[in-house]
Parts: C-alpha cells; structure tokens; sequence
C-alpha cells in the first residue's frame, strides 16, 4: 500500500466510526464519499490488491439481492469485501473497499448508470448482468440508453472477464453474442409462464428487426422464451437454468438448478418467481468462478433476504411483512406473491425522493388490479401518498375500502389495528419508506439497525 | 350516450403511464352517464376522420417511437382532417414530438412528423427532466394551473402563430427557453406532461370531454356535473409544490 494511500484509507475509517456513532444512518457512504473526493484512483489500487480478484452484479431490478445471495455461496470459500447495505455507486464501492483490510474477494453491486466507470477501474473477473426493466426514468434516461452504455462497457472488457448474462433478456442475451467467456443463465419451467405479457413489458420487439416477439414462455415482465417470427432472433439455449420450480406463496420456493458441472436442488427462503430469477443469477456468476454446485446449493439455502427487500419482523402479537416496491416490474412480482393468499389489509407507501424516483408515474404502470378486487382495505401512505390513493381507485378499488395517511408512523399504526393478533400486516414500501418505516420499528425496538451486519 | 375513443398504438406508445390519462376519461365520463368506448388503432390500421370524439397519442421510449414514427407520418392527412371536423385530440411526450413537423436529429436528417402542430423538435445534448407547473388559458380570461413531470431530450420550438398550451411557472416547458409549453390547436392538445397528466388536473380531463361530448352531438361543449374531487385536489397540490420546490430552471 502506498503511503498516501494508507493515510487517506485511515481517515475515510475514521470518519465512518463518528458518522455511524452520530447515527446517522450506518455511514455507509459517507467515508467513501470522502476518499472518492480526494482520490478517485484509490478505488483502482485497493480493488487491485484483492488477490482472488472482483465480481460487479448490475440489473435494474434484484441486483442487492442477487449480491447479497452471491456472497453466501462466495463466502464459503473466500474472505469477501462486499457492500452489503446497497450502496452501489463507486463512491459505495469505496466505503466497501475501505472498511475491509483482509479480504481476498470482491464482491460489488453496482448502479447501472456506474457500470461503465466501476469495470473500468476494478478489472473484473465477472460481470453479471440480469436485467433491464424500466426503472426511475428522471434518472437515467430510457432503457435503450442504459443498454447502449452497457454495450460500450461490455465491449471494453478484457477476453479473461466472464459476462454471465440473461438470456431471459432479449437485450442482454444479445450483449454476449459472439463473445468466447460468457455464461447464459434463465428460467425453463413454462408451467410459470404468463398467459400475456405485463402491461408494464419493456423489451418486446426484436433487438434484429423490431418485430414483436412470440414468447413460449413469458416469467417476469419482459424475461422469458422468446423468438422473432421474422428473422428468428431466439433465446440462446441456456449455461446455467432453474427447471422443475415449485412456489410456495410467501414462504418460499424449491427449483432444480442445472450447470455444466452438474444438476443440484436448491431451496428459498424467499418468495416469488422473481427471487429465482435473483437466485439463477447469483448461482450463475457462482459457476463463473469455478464453485461447485454443491456449495451453491448450501449457500442458497443459508440466505434469508437482503436489507429491506423481503423481512418478516414481529412487532408484539403480530407479524409486519415488508416487500420493497420500485418499479413496474418489481412492484409487479411483489403483487403475484400476494395472489395466492391475498392479505386482508395492504399498507403501500410512495415516496418521490430520489432514491425512490421523483417521477411517480410508474405506479400506473404497475398491475394492481388483479388483487384489488379482494383486498379489505388499503392503507395509501408516504409523501404522495393521495397520488397514490388516486391510482388505485382507478384500478378498481371502491373508495370506501382506502384510507389515505400520509404519515408513514400513523399508517403502520393504523394497518397494525387493522389486523388481528397472531396474524400478519402487509407493507409495500417504495425505498426511503422502508428506510423510515424500518426507523420506526427500529425506535420501538422490534428490528436491529442495518448496518450491524445480521441483514 | 357514448363518447368514442381512438387511442394510437397502445402497445407503442405507453411509457408515462397513458394508461393512467385514459382510466381518468373513462371514470369520470362514467360518473356523469356517459360510456367511453375505447378503440386501439395500431400500425397499417386507418384513422378514419369523424369516427372518433377523441384521439390520444401517448409517449413512448426511443426504439419503440422509432417503430411508429413512419407509420404516424403516414396518417398525418387524416389526424389533421379528424380534428379540423372538430375532433378533440391528447398527445403526451414522444406523441407530442410525433405530431409536429418532425424531429431534427444532431446529424441535422429531420425524421417527418404527422405536421398537425405547428412545431419542429430538435435533439438536445441535456434531458429536461422534473416537476412542472404551467399557467393555461384555453378560454380567455379563465387561467387555469396544470401540474406535471417532463422527460425529454428534445426541444420544440413553436412556428411563430401557434399557440401554446400554458406558460411555464416552474420547470422547462418546450424548449428550456421560451417560457411557453405544449401546443394547442382548437381542441387538439399536445404536452410534455405526464406524471400521468389527468389524475391530478381534473379539469383538463373534463374539458377535453365536454370537446368530445361537443363532438360526438354536434353542438356545443356540455357543461358537466361537478365531482367532489378532494383527493384530486389533494395529489394536485402536492405536484404543484413539487414544481415550486425543485422544477427545472428556464
């Protein structure tokens, strides 16, 4: 390590110690912030000197928990350096990076807008791309532009970077055509297809010729078995696949994975078709760094869930179940989890920080109205929460079943009178409302802060 | 009493939730007794001028607004007679692009438009993106607010003669410039707003209906029955105080 190096690593430690004593929020980007400012290429040497090398997961949707999941089959075998709060910009990467002397690993989820700078700088042995769905528009442009920007990226990978793509994702799968290191992961159980495609389908015309795809199987918005009917553009045949998938409500799912070391079985603790997708993809940048599939199935069933994605928390005698809302696609599987035992009370929480996207537009993009025909009573909450209350009563909710509380304290308060003791409150919270309703439960006692690690 | 739709390519143009514009007609067309009929006209299909009260145009990404843009050219003649016989029209964003003269890329090769507006739009090298607060006067001396959320790289300039929809109290508007927002040609409106634009302005989802409403009897725009709207007024004031807080600059 350099001298100014080691000096600067020193103070960005020491500034997270007073941000985290001061409590204000983990300081899980502030210390990054700092040697960021004062030292950009600090990133590069201390991504250099891990031995084992880095792995970058981006996506817009799943990418903490497929990160998260990627660390717990990884960190049987390695001493990892991660950024397990999310915090996914390089300055993130940085606090990462420094908080952690010892590591030989790492581990990154990065921001699709920093993509291009974080492979630029850590050299990556693997790049995972598992998604593109349309995902705060105010902030990034338009999907095409991301996937333009990827494209530059991807091309200026060193030949020894595995890219393990989608294939799911006509997009992605066409990003990896023709390149020699690279792993195509999907989903094969049309039994979980969808009938149609979502309203909120992004990528549905051919990337060759702009014809719509026919989908054998369409899983999560655009993801799916497709093929061109015009020129034939098709979903390559698949490195890395769930097969024989069972779905157990919110409790969890089972699926069979195949690799070409071998076929193992795997089991979730976490609902929904879109976790296996997450699953697939950590299992898939597993693969690429030679892991067997025994010890990805082990690590799979250790993982419980990533911060504030999916928690069950107890609160006296009932249960809060929190599902992260952020965008169409997102929001969407977080809906399908909740058809097969649709929850009597619905807290929804929209806020329009940045983080959560300042355009809100994208909750009518989003397919409420299955479920809202059999819902008791839903609870609209957050800073926009009439925007909110608005959507979903043009999707069919009578009005006297809505209740509009903009206070996210008095909503929680008012959902949890709603249920009954031993049963459980359903919360889906865009994501600095989860920040806030987990402070919440925090002051009261019932969860730990994030950043003690146990998330 | 029904009031006729055509909504152009629906599969297309749906980014900035349109579908939320059309859920609003369709709602408060209800409430006072009238049944929105909504027809998706999609490519190779025809406009066909007097058979719709009120067309819609919604916004699309790049690629997708690249599929349509010949195909909208194409029906240009006949979007303009439509509304010349007194049809009443709604584009947002990339449909509002669409419906002027055309779009001028960097490389200065202009893609045609359907020329309804009187509007030419050029690439911009920076996004206007944010809340917006506009200021309308569709009928003289009746000045009402409009708030919304704008996206777009392109700047449309007005022919000198058209009319635009509001002027710009917080946000961007057209071209980052002007001050003026939107086109408006007889019942034919054209915005960047969306957010989507009609939950939180229900007096712009009324006023294009009585204009289809004028239409679809051949007489004059009916004034409708007034609906509580509190939770209108509600998200509206939210927006607008959005726009004031942190709107794009001029």
């Amino acid at each position: 390590m350099g001298v100014r190096l080691g000096l600067e690593t020193i103070a960005a430690r020491a500034v997270g110690a007073v941000s985290r004593a001061a409590g204000r929020g983990g300081g899980t980007t502030l210390p990054g912030k700092l040697l960021w400012k004062v030292d950009p290429a600090s990133v590069d040497a201390l991504a250099a000197r891990l031995t084992s090398g880095v792995a970058l997961v981006s996506a817009t949707n799943g990418k903490t928990t497929t990160t998260a999941m990627a660390a717990k089959i990884l960190g049987q075998e390695h001493l990892l350096v991660w950024n397990r709060a999310g915090a996914n910009l390089l300055s993130g990467l940085a606090s990462a990076l420094v908080s952690t002397r010892a590591a030989d690993f790492g581990l990154f989820e990065v921001d699709e807008g920093a993509l291009p700078e974080a492979i630029w700088r850590t050299r990556p042995r693997v790049v995972s791309l598992a998604n593109l769905f349309r995902d705060q528009l105010d902030r990034y442009g338009e999907l095409e532009l991301v996937a333009e920007r990827w494209r530059t990226a991807v091309d200026s990978l060193p030949e020894w970077t595995t890219l393990v793509v989608n294939a799911d994702d006509p997009l992605l799968a066409a990003l990896a055509e023709g390149r020699a290191k690279s792993l195509r992961f999907g989903l094969d159980d049309p039994r979980h297809a969808r009938p149609t495609l979502q309203h909120a389908a992004d990528s549905k015309y051919c990337v060759r010729c702009g014809q719509p795809y026919i989908y054998a199987a369409a899983y999560v918005g655009h993801l799916g078995d497709y093929r061109c009917p015009a020129c034939g553009h098709e979903r390559p045949p698949l490195d890395v696949a769930a097969r024989d998938i069972e779905l157990a409500g919110l409790t969890g799912s089972r699926f069979q994975l195949d690799t070409p070391q071998g076929r193992t079985a795997v089991e979730l603790s976490l609902p929904g078709l879109y976790n296996v997708y997450n699953a697939v993809a950590a299992a898939a940048v597993a693969v690429a760094l030679d892991v067997s599939p025994v010890a990805i199935s082990r690590g799979l069933a250790d993982f419980s869930a990533a911060f504030g994605r999916f928690e069950r928390i107890p609160a006296g005698s009932k249960t809060i179940v929190v599902l992260l809302i952020k965008n169409p696609a997102g929001a969407n599987e977080a809906l399908r989890t909740l058809e097969t035992g649709v929850p009597p009370v619905l807290v929804v929480a929209l806020n329009d920080a940045i983080a959560d996207g300042q355009d809100v537009s994208w909750i009518w993009d989003v397919d409420f109205e299955p479920l809202l025909p059999h819902v008791g009573r839903v609870v609209a909450t957050g800073d926009r929460a009439a925007e909110l209350g608005l959507r979903l009563i043009h999707g069919g909710l009578p009005e006297d079943r809505l209740e509009v509380l903009p206070s996210l304290e008095q909503a929680l308060d008012r959902g949890l009178g709603l249920v009954e003791a031993g049963t459980e409150l359903v919360i889906l919270p865009t994501y600095t409302a989860m920040l806030s309703l987990r402070g919440i439960l925090t002051e009261r006692g019932y969860v730990r802060p994030y950043w003690d690690g146990t998330t | 009493m029904t009031i006729r739709v055509g909504h152009l390519y629906p599969e297309y143009l749906n980014i900035y939730a349109d579908r939320g514009n059309i859920a609003v007609l369709a709602r408060r067309a209800t409430l006072r007794g009238y049944e929105l009929v909504v027809e998706s006209i999609g490519i190779g299909e025809q406009v066909r001028p007097g058979a719709h009260d009120l067309l819609y145009v919604g916004g699309g990404q790049d690629r997708e607004q690249m599929l349509i843009a010949p195909d909208l050219a194409e029906k240009g003649a006949a979007i303009r007679e439509a509304v010349a016989e007194g049809a009443t029209l709604l584009a947002v964003c990339g449909g509002y692009q669409l419906l002027g003269r055309g779009y001028r890329g960097r490389d200065g090769s202009l893609m045609a438009g359907a020329g309804l507006f009187g509007h030419e739009t050029v690439a911009g090298t920076k996004r206007m993106i944010g809340d917006v607060l506009l200021e309308c006067e569709l009928e003289p001396g009746i000045r009402r607010p409009l708030a919304g959320f704008e996206n777009h790289a392109g700047r449309t300039v007005l022919d000198s003669g058209a009319e635009a929809l509001g002027r710009v109290v917080h946000g961007f508007g057209n071209d980052g410039e002007s001050g003026f927002e939107g086109c408006r040609l007889g019942r034919a409106i054209g915005t960047y707003l969306h957010g989507p634009l009609l939950p939180r302005n229900p007096w712009l989802a009324d006023w294009l209906l009585a204009q289809a409403l004028a239409h679809s009897q051949s007489g004059e725009p009916p004034s409708l029955d007034p609906l509580p709207d509190d939770l209108e007024a509600e998200a509206f004031r939210v927006a607008a105080g959005r726009a004031r807080q942190r709107g794009g600059r001029r």
